[in-house]
């Protein structure tokens, strides 16, 4: 059961940044053996409370007691040394060296001046079996899986005797089955009595694996709730600060003349190997077409093949009544396909451009951005005014750096930069990755808007209830070949048993 | 991956941002060069020599008293011929330092200056030795077009095998030097192509009057009309990276191949272009000089004239910013001739040392502006610092 005193608080914890009150006034309590969720958007101040608790900010005010006891930490070692262990969302090994090797780096076994090898491996492999990891301590860190890595950061951390554990928003970087697999091992972590702070902005998680939920917002406490009683909505009204709509809502489709096609696409990946084998499909105007799958079925692929950034090695791709097939990226834009890539960071905005400069990417070449290859900076600097106003992008303006917005904030001037382009197919890569419940709003209202304006969208996402929730109709990448149709009724369970390969018997 | 690990909520990267645009962009350059004085100074003063008579006398030597008032009569003179061979020497230093910028904003390395600067040298030098009788603007203006293109060509040849084959460009631009530094001293060697008139002397014939840049400013040699292009090519790169559509393609390209090939542009275009422009500013650093006070070349300069590897350095600690170039270029420029045989009084500072003691500065400078996350970071932990000192005592009460 959980022990009711506290066995960490931190008690009205400020912290301000130049511009930015990160944290103000918050409180925050610890109990033995419980599993504590730390709730709140992107930049409600989650990180920065805990980055002060693992002794890697120094609050402005406030106070921090174990045990009752003032506690002060002003480094990692001290937190370490306090029993206090982190999991970054990044994780801090060094590829090149084995599990083992990393586990105990900075406190290695010796054996006269040299690694005791084998003492290191037999630690880990106790640690891991305990707590049920399953980590080969001698693999090398660069050969297995994220997952894998994100339990060697957690083994280190118990090898340094944590008893309290922070995971920086550990499922952001799992597929769903790896996410199942660390809710057991926090639950028999917590059945060893360690206690554990996990944040995160995904509600259905913390529902699942929290015993109490504090949530932030905008740098102030909002509320401690236990899990009991709880529920999506609630934590997502407090979380927000407003109703959010959860549910899409959108009427019915009407499904124009095929915009898109592809036939019998093959399309190699980086090493050569055939990543599409042979798709085809039709995106209609004016419907969502979503393609669910689990990642690295050859959607990255695909999706290049489409946009012109990958020359498809066989079939045909039909844009508006054109053949688009190995067109230069160029052209395809010009030709009016938008595309929100997969990963905004690399590939859809250069983070050291300004956003006037990110908003023209695509158009700086064409008047009145532009005339004789002469630019004109004060008429990029105008558009992006009027359209960070017309799609609410905070945090910045014009002539702020990309690299200074938030996620969330960064997608929606990817979307602007797309959408203002009039484009009659939008393909849409995983437009929801990394935002929280207030930004993923946003996004899916106006994709639904996008497809009502006649566009054609196609959805790729592994997300299966964002799949579900926004197509018109469904269709399933499994291994580069398209395994079966679905309408957006079909259950989640026959969908997901799709995306493993099982056929649909009809 | 999330994409969003550090938002601005978390103020960090907002920091970094501001630090990076506004104080980073003239602090840790300006920081580095008082460092490296300072540890200069500190190795003079270890020779057994007092550091600051020592950098007064070498400030002297570079003419730049010339600018303050009360320096009057004879000393006035002395400054002015100083002065004029500081900007002399700067023209070509502001435009091989261009030439490596330019590079850099389209994230290449272009290590080629030396072999563009001969090629662009040897160009301006053939026209500049032929053709006379033409009139003097058409005949300057011919070599000096002439070595642009030669510029452009082998920095584009660099170019080209990046964009084709992936060839690195430290590696071919290295290659390409060492091609135009033998090709330049077969060309003008006993018995060669271009040799001049002497027989028995390896070097070039002079170049004709119609061909020679204008001269301003005195006579020790005077500071001549290629200081006009330097300005101007300051100015051009300034429009050309951040006015035209060409250089907002390269610096997507140098910030982020990936996006801006998503956003439809030719990465490999641009690297040939940046690489072709790089060498055409560095081209053009060879036919000033050549032009405007050299006018010939011995085979034995090849191998000692390394003006365009400075242009490395003038980058680096200009930022490849247009200002930041030209007091780059200003700083090693003076440097070089304040610490030259002629200049330094050897009661003061031994002569021979003073070169080595420029060679040290210039190097210290680099390797500082180099470790700019060391200043970043020093900077930083003396913000965390001070709101610990506040906390303490609520804490141990």
């Amino acid at each position: 059961m959980v022990d009711v005193a506290p066995l960490l608080e931190l008690r009205g914890i400020t912290k301000a940044f130049p511009g930015v009150i990160a944290n103000d006034g918050v409180d925050f309590e610890l109990r033995k053996g419980e599993v504590h969720a730390l709730l709140g958007e992107n930049g409600a101040g989650k990180s920065t409370l805990m980055n002060i608790l693992y002794g890697l900010y120094h609050p402005d005010e406030g106070e921090l007691r174990l045990n009752g006891k003032p506690l002060r930490i002003s480094s990692p070692r001290e937190a370490i040394d306090a029993g206090i262990g982190m999991v970054h969302q990044h994780f801090m090994l060094i590829p090149v060296m084995t599990v083992a090797e990393n586990i105990v780096l900075a406190a290695e076994p010796k054996r006269g001046p040299f690694l005791d090898e084998q003492a290191a491996e037999g630690r880990v492999r106790e640690l891991s079996e305990r707590f049920g990891l399953a980590v080969r301590p001698d693999a090398r860190v660069d050969s297995i899986s994220v997952g894998m890595q994100q339990r060697a950061e957690i083994l280190k951390a118990l090898y340094r005797g944590a008893e309290i554990l922070i995971l920086d928003e550990p499922t952001a970087v799992l597929t769903p089955q790896e996410a199942k697999e660390l809710f057991e091992i926090i639950r028999s972590l917590q059945a060893d009595g360690k206690s554990i702070i996990f944040i995160s902005h995904k509600l259905n998680e913390v529902l699942e694996i929290a015993d109490r939920i504090t949530v932030l917002r905008l740098g102030k406490n909002v509320d401690t709730v236990p899990r009991a009683g709880a529920t999506v909505e609630g934590l997502a009204k407090l979380m927000v600060g407003r109703e959010v709509v959860l549910r899409v809502e959108k009427p019915p489709a009407q499904p124009g003349e095929p915009l898109l096609t592809a036939e019998d696409l093959v399309v190699l990946d980086d090493r050569g190997l055939e990543a599409c084998r042979g798709v085809s499909f039709e995106l209609k105007a004016g419907e969502i077409l979503g393609i669910a799958g689990v990642d690295g079925n050859g959607q990255t692929e695909l999706i290049d093949a489409l946009t012109g950034l990958r020359r498809p090695s066989g079939g045909r791709i039909i844009a508006a009544g054109t053949d688009i097939t190995g067109a230069s990226a160029r052209d395809v834009l010009d030709l009016g396909v938008g595309h929100i890539p997969e990963d905004r960071q690399v590939r859809g905005l250069v983070l050291d451009f300004t956003l006037a400069e990110n908003l023209a990417l695509h158009d700086f070449r064409q008047e009145p951005e532009s005339k004789w290859g002469w630019l004109y900076p004060r008429r990029l600097i105008e558009r992006a005014g009027r359209l960070l106003k017309e799609f609410d992008v905070r945090g910045g303006g014009p002539k702020t750096l990309a690299s200074a917005l938030s996620g969330g904030n960064q997608q929606k001037v990817v979307i602007a930069r797309e959408v203002s382009r009039d484009p009659r197919i939008l393909v849409a890569a995983q437009p929801t990755r990394g935002l929280d419940v207030g930004a993923i709003e946003f996004v899916h209202r106006r994709l639904v808007e996008e497809r009502d304006e006649g566009r054609g969208i196609l959805l790729v996402s592994f997300e299966l209830e964002e799949i579900l929730s926004l197509s018109d109709r469904i269709i399933v990448l499994y291994e580069g070949r398209i395994v079966g149709e679905y309408p957006p009724t079909v259950s989640e369970e026959e969908l997901g048993i799709a995306m493993t390969g099982a056929r649909r018997a009809a | 991956m999330t994409a969003d690990p550090v938002g601005p909520g978390d103020g960090t990267s907002a920091v970094t941002a501001w630090f990076g645009t506004r104080i980073g962009g003239v602090l840790v350059p300006l920081a580095a060069t008082v460092l490296a004085f300072f540890i200069g100074g500190l190795v003079v003063a270890i020779t057994g020599h007092n550091p600051f008579s020592t950098y007064k006398a070498i400030f002297e030597g570079t003419g730049l008293n010339w600018f303050f008032p009360w320096v009057t009569g004879e000393a006035r003179d002395a400054a002015a011929n100083d002065l004029q061979q500081t900007l002399v020497l700067w023209t070509p230093l502001v435009l091989t330092g261009l030439a490596v910028a330019f590079a850099f904003r389209c994230g290449l390395f272009n290590i080629g200056g030396l072999g563009q600067y001969w090629v662009g040298f040897i160009a301006a030098l053939y026209v500049g030795t032929h053709l006379e009788g033409l009139s003097r603007p058409l005949h300057i203006l011919l070599a000096i077009a002439v070595s642009i293109v030669a510029g452009g060509i082998w920095g584009g040849i660099a170019g080209l095998l990046k964009a084709t084959v992936g060839a690195h460009e430290v590696i071919t631009t290295i290659m390409l030097n060492w091609i135009a530094i033998f090709g330049g001293s077969y060309l003008f060697e006993i018995g060669g192509p271009l040799q001049g008139s002497q027989e028995s002397i390896p070097s070039s014939a002079g170049v004709v009057d119609s061909a020679k840049l204008w001269p301003i400013w005195g006579s020790l040699p005077a500071l001549h009309a290629g200081i006009f292009i330097a300005l101007t090519a300051l100015l051009v790169y300034h429009l050309l990276l951040n006015r035209t559509t060409l250089g907002f393609e390269v610096r997507a390209v140098g910030f982020n191949p990936e996006a801006a090939r998503y956003g439809g542009i030719s990465v490999a275009k641009n690297y040939f272009l940046a690489l072709a422009i790089s060498g055409a500013f560095a081209g053009l650093a060879g036919s000033v000089d050549v032009l405007g006070f050299k006018f010939g070349v011995d085979v034995g300069d090849f191998s000692t004239n390394l003006i365009a590897f400075t242009g490395i350095a003038v980058a680096l600690l200009g930022r490849n910013k247009a200002v930041g170039i030209l007091f780059a270029a200003l700083l090693f420029a003076a440097l070089e001739i304040g610490t030259s045989t002629r200049q330094l009084d050897p009661a003061v500072f031994e002569p021979e040392l003073a070169t080595n003691l420029a060679t040290m500065i210039q190097a210290l400078v680099i390797f500082f502006v180099g470790a700019e996350l060391i200043i970043i970071y020093v900077w930083r932990a003396r913000r965390y610092v001070r709101p610990q000192a506040r906390i303490r005592p609520e804490l141990e009460s």
